[in-house]
């Protein structure tokens, strides 16, 4: 198709426009964190770094991204054990209810995070009020592992398709056993997958905010909730930027590896 | 020897190995999670009572009731809708150009650079990204400064800033299965168009929109289902706008209403249903 030279700069001028504009805003949050301004005020006078020096002084920053943490692990860990069998089943056996359950995996995060957020709530309260139980930290972790799970299959199918099976029949012919080919075979080559697939789901995990607030208990507060609860506090303006200029550099960059390290060609688990 | 066992006989029945392989999965999502699906489904049925606050496991249509006769809760579904249907229209009048440029205009070898710096952002905190918007539409905040030469005012908190931040979050999610329908689409198609006598006008609206129409309804599930889903934009820079998933999220929260939160929360889910039925046989769905 022609496109004249004057349709081609307009798409340009949109395109990079666009970009700049998803960009600016990032960008305006890691300059405010270096303003050391106590009230929001735009543009800084001038560059510090006082609020950096003062993150670990603010009280809750530090135990938030330890329940964040903790959460993160706990959620990836189920996910790559559901999602890994879920992913093997689904490439290496034929079953009833097949395409059922991989539409299933991708629901929860398919549906709206409150939609999740209280199903779960509504359950958990169900079932723990006649206990005398409350919501506490592991109910965020199933909250979190439940949509993670889809995460981990994206990836680990993935590299099964790729991968076939060839090379798993090549070792039980050799007279491995079952156990003996996922170890010396199978487990090797998908390794880099679950990896991906793990930094992913954490990933996930660390910046979700809408299933947590329904599935957490009275004391558990992770880093995105202790940002949303300190964001409307102007007193708490110039950590809540560190923070968020911490988690900007933070994210992108495992994201990044775990592309790099996936190379199956998935957008990741949020498309 | 017992090992070995185990072992010939995981060999034998590839039934097993496949049910073992999913007892868990199926555990956790067939029962655990369209299990609370259901429950929160017929939790809607419930009510509170007034009086303790405990929750009455009697059902009962009340919570309908109210939500049809009170004119406040038709607003808000109305507005709503109205919220994720403009940011899915800003959503795909910036992705199609944007996709169009990258998938036919620049050199392939610039492609996926263009692609990654899209694709970026997307994993960058939801909510830095939200309170980054909070700087941007602040009184005193960027976009006042940007605009006070002109002796104009910012929006400010609301409706628009609310909306723009929507239109922001998702538009990756746009641009991304237009790249990929533009993408599919051979030069040739455009070149025979082309050939044939039609202006680059003719060849977009009669050739490229038909074929990645598709992608645009896939990118459009996304940008509408995820819009009428959210609260924590609307609660950030939304000022006192009230959408339909702040007022379920209010409550679960403060007022203590799960069963009235049901209820109301089937109005989103209702409605992104009708949305996947109303365009299952334009092959969106098989995109995925």
């Amino acid at each position: 198709m022609y496109i004249s030279r004057r349709a081609k700069i307009l798409l340009a001028t949109l395109t990079f426009g666009t970009l700049s504009f998803i960009y600016l805003p990032l960008v305006v949050v890691a300059l405010n964190s270096f303003n050391p301004s106590r009230t929001f005020s735009w543009p800084p006078s001038s560059l510090s770094t006082v609020w950096w020096g003062r993150l670990t002084e603010s009280n809750g920053v530090l135990p938030a991204i330890g329940t964040s943490i903790k959460v993160g692990l706990g959620a990836t860990a189920i996910a790559l054990v559901l999602g890994t069998c879920i992913a093997f089943a689904v490439s290496r056996y034929s079953f009833y209810g097949k395409s059922t359950l991989s539409l299933l995996v991708i629901f929860p995060i398919a549906l709206p995070g409150i939609i999740t957020g209280i199903a779960l709530n509504t359950t958990f309260h169900t079932f723990l009020d006649p206990l005398n139980k409350q919501l506490a930290l592991w109910t965020v972790v199933v909250g979190h592992a439940t949509f993670c799970i889809v995460v981990v299959y994206n990836n680990v199918l993935a590299r099964l398709r790729r991968l076939g099976q060839s090379l798993e029949e090549a070792s039980q012919d050799l007279g491995a056993n079952i156990f003996q080919t996922f170890r010396y075979i199978t487990f090797p080559l998908v390794r880099s997958a679950l990896v991906a697939g793990g930094l992913l789901a954490f990933a996930l995990s660390f910046d979700e905010i809408v299933v947590t607030t329904f599935t957490a208990g009275p004391g558990t507060e992770t880093l995105p909730q202790w940002i949303f609860n300190n964001l409307f506090r102007p007193n708490q303006a110039p950590i809540v930027n560190v923070v968020a200029t911490m988690l900007i550099v933070l994210f992108i960059f495992p994201v990044w590896l775990s592309q790099r390290m996936s190379q199956d060609g998935s957008a990741g688990g949020r498309l | 020897m017992h090992k070995n066992r185990v072992n010939t006989w995981l060999y034998r029945h590839k039934g097993a190995r496949a049910g073992l392989l999913l007892a868990l999965p199926v555990l956790w999502l067939a029962i655990a999670y369209l299990g609370s699906l259901a429950v929160m489904l017929v939790s809607s049925l419930w009510s509170v009572d007034s009086f303790t606050g405990n929750t009455v496991h009697s059902l009962s249509f009340t919570n309908f009731h109210t939500l049809i006769t009170q004119r406040v809760y038709s607003t808000i579904a109305i507005r709503s809708i109205g919220v994720a249907v403009a940011v899915t229209l800003i959503d795909g009048l910036l992705a199609i150009p944007i996709a169009l440029f990258i998938a036919k205009v620049l050199k392939p070898r610039f492609r996926s650079v263009v692609i990654a710096l899209v694709l970026v952002p997307l994993w960058a905190s939801y909510l830095v990204k939200t309170y980054a918007w909070r700087s941007m539409f602040a009184d005193g905040g960027v976009i006042s400064w940007v605009l006070k030469p002109f002796g104009i005012n910012g929006p400010g908190f609301g409706l628009a800033a609310t909306t723009i931040t929507l239109a922001y979050l998702w538009l990756p999610y746009m641009i991304l299965p237009i790249y990929a329908g533009m993408d599919r689409l051979p030069n040739s198609l455009l070149e025979a168009s082309s050939d044939l006598g039609a202006s680059a006008t003719k060849t977009f609206t009669s050739i490229i929109l038909p074929i990645i129409y598709p992608a645009i309804i896939a990118g459009s599930i996304f940008t509408f289902s995820l819009s009428l889903g959210d609260y924590i934009v609307v609660k950030i820079v939304g000022g006192t706008t009230q959408l339909v998933a702040n007022v379920i999220a209010d409550n679960v929260g403060t007022a203590g209403n799960l069963p009235f939160a049901a209820a109301m929360a089937l109005l989103p889910i209702g409605t992104i249903l009708g949305y996947l039925f109303v365009v299952r046989r334009s092959g969106a769905l098989e995109n995925f």
